[in-house]
């Protein structure tokens, strides 16, 4: 077992009293899987994925990585942001050196695992260009390529397509399970977009929302070679309907508490 | 229904009209060069004509040519040498000085709250002392030497650097540093190789504006005890009303500020690119 988390609860204290993010989380990930976490916003799956890279520590319940407790940050678990975090000063080879930096690797060895990511995301030819020269896809691939190269245990995704258009992010769904495929890596995303999730995954956990607590979770079983094309099948449409049901019906049963109403509809009006 | 010929013609005036006022817009750059050439000939214009106009007696308004000539002068009797290169070594020792021991301070307290809660008040007070009110104490302690002249252009420019490079810190954006977390990166390797390249062009910058103050400071202290140096030139042309003096060490002064400031674009330009829009 790779990633075993236990009874996770994480509460923060406000101004007007303690809220509950989370609620006894039970979650797992093996060697090698594709998971995917869906929810809607307030689900604190962002919280989720914070607590599991170690910049948040939960109020109570355990993280296991391979058996070590999860007490920090590390580069055992890389991430990729939503929002776009490239050293801006940093060509591209010099920004997925980075990490190996960091800990002090040789620039020979850097610079060889620099170039193999770099090609593995497609951009090799981009090494000596700046991130302000890139369009969002691309800088999203550089970060990925950046979390892989120190060879990360899991690597933790925080809605990384989130800020992409729609054309971009179906191209980057398809080249998130090729370097998937490619590196054998272990993944845990997390998303809204229930699409995305099915498309992605091997297994996914639905959270429900105030608090966030693991309502169900569904074996997604399709083949590991996806294309867009696979949207077609029944199969996956089921898969769609069946979570996007089981979303909708979570909504319902907290929409008859006054909060998330009232924050629907602040959403609604921006 | 097609628009007539003078209509359109309208149209086009009203559109040169609005390149002026484009509003955080850039304008072509023909333009800029017009309007920057008339930023530096009608004002030196204006001073001619009244100069020349005999409302203002010479000994107050010296014209163009006698500036230039008085500065000539300046420069055969060695004087323009050795003044400028007196308060441009003062402005160097001075400013780089507190610019070593803000740059740190700054970058800490931008990084630590602790620092921050323990540094900020004390500071924020101090940097409302004006710095010339400290020269009787400066010339108690150190004597009239250069050490005074140095510790005032210091004081006058540590507390405005440290702030503002701690403002530049805090925008720093967390992601940036949440990121360098997850790739394994330590507190101290987070400062080094994240948050000080991260700010270093707006330090460039803070050190720019800040540079003009250095320049106040220096002629204030020349002023009132030196030997030699441009503020001291301009004290001696007071007590013999050498008014065409005074006006060529006073754009002595300008020119220099005016060349500095654009080295130090040039430099952020150069080093930073990363940095700039385009």
């Amino acid at each position: 077992m790779s990633l075993v988390i236990s009874q996770l609860c994480k509460c923060y204290s406000t101004s007007s009293g303690s809220i509950e993010a989370l609620r006894d989380i039970n979650l797992h990930a093996e060697p090698g899987e594709f998971i995917c976490v869906v929810g809607a916003s307030g689900s604190g799956k962002s919280t989720l994925l914070r607590l599991i890279a170690g910049l948040e520590m939960p109020t109570s319940g355990e993280l296991d990585l391979n058996g070590r407790a999860i007490v920090g940050p590390g580069a055992d678990r890389g991430m990729v942001f939503q929002s776009y975090t490239l050293y801006p000063w940093m060509t591209l080879q010099k920004n997925v050196e980075f990490g190996l930096r960091l800990q002090g690797v040789n620039s020979k060895e850097r610079r060889d695992r620099a170039s193999y990511y770099l090609d593995i995301v497609g951009l090799a030819s981009f090494a000596r260009a700046y991130p302000k020269e890139l369009s969002g896809g691309m800088k999203q691939r550089v970060a990925i390529a950046r979390a892989l190269a120190t060879q990360p245990e899991v690597l933790l995704m925080d809605e990384p397509f989130g800020a992409l258009d729609v054309q971009t992010r179906e191209m980057m769904q398809e080249f998130l399970l090729e370097v998937w495929r490619r590196t054998n890596c272990t993944i845990l995303t997390i998303t809204h977009d229930v699409r995305e999730a099915v498309f992605l995954a091997q297994r996914i956990y639905v959270l429900s929302a105030h608090p966030g607590t693991i309502d169900c979770e569904f074996q997604i079983d399709l083949p590991r070679d996806r294309t867009v094309l696979i949207e077609r099948e029944p199969q996956f449409q089921s898969y769609v309907a069946a979570i996007q049901d089981r979303l909708r019906g979570l909504s319902k049963t907290t929409e008859t508490s006054p909060m998330p109403t009232t924050s629907k509809a602040k959403a609604d009006a921006h | 229904m097609s628009p007539t010929p003078p209509a359109l013609s309208k149209l086009q005036a009203r559109q040169r009209d609005r390149v002026f006022w484009r509003l955080a817009e850039d304008i072509p750059q023909p333009l800029t060069w017009k309007l920057m050439v008339i930023s530096a000939v009608v004002p030196l214009l204006l001073w001619w004509l009244l100069a020349s106009s005999g409302w203002i007696s010479d000994k107050f308004l010296p014209s163009p040519p006698d500036v230039l000539a008085a500065m000539g002068d300046l420069w055969e009797r060695g004087l323009l040498v050795q003044d400028t290169r007196a308060s441009i070594v003062r402005v160097t020792l001075g400013f780089v000085l507190a610019a070593v021991v803000a740059t740190p301070i700054g970058i800490l307290m931008a990084a630590f709250a602790s620092i921050r809660a323990l540094l900020e008040p004390a500071i924020g007070i101090l940097r409302y002392m004006p710095a010339p009110a400290f020269v009787p104490l400066l010339i108690i302690y150190l004597g009239i030497d250069e050490a005074p002249k140095i510790a005032l252009i210091f004081i006058g420019t540590v507390f405005f650097n440290t702030l503002m490079i701690m403002d530049a810190g805090k925008f720093v954006p967390k992601a940036l540093i949440e990121a360098t977390y997850t790739l394994g990166g330590s507190r101290w390797q987070i400062l080094r190789q994240v948050i000080w390249p991260y700010i270093i062009p707006n330090v460039l910058d803070i050190f720019r504006v800040n540079m003009a103050a250095s320049w106040n400071l220096v002629v204030v202290a020349e002023l009132i005890a030196a030997s030699e140096g441009l503020g001291k030139r301009i004290e001696l042309a007071r007590k013999f009303l050498n008014t065409d003096e005074i006006f060529a060490c006073l754009i002595v002064l300008g020119l220099i500020g005016f060349s500095i400031d654009m080295s130090f674009r040039v430099l952020i330009r150069k080093t930073c690119a990363w940095s700039l829009d385009s």
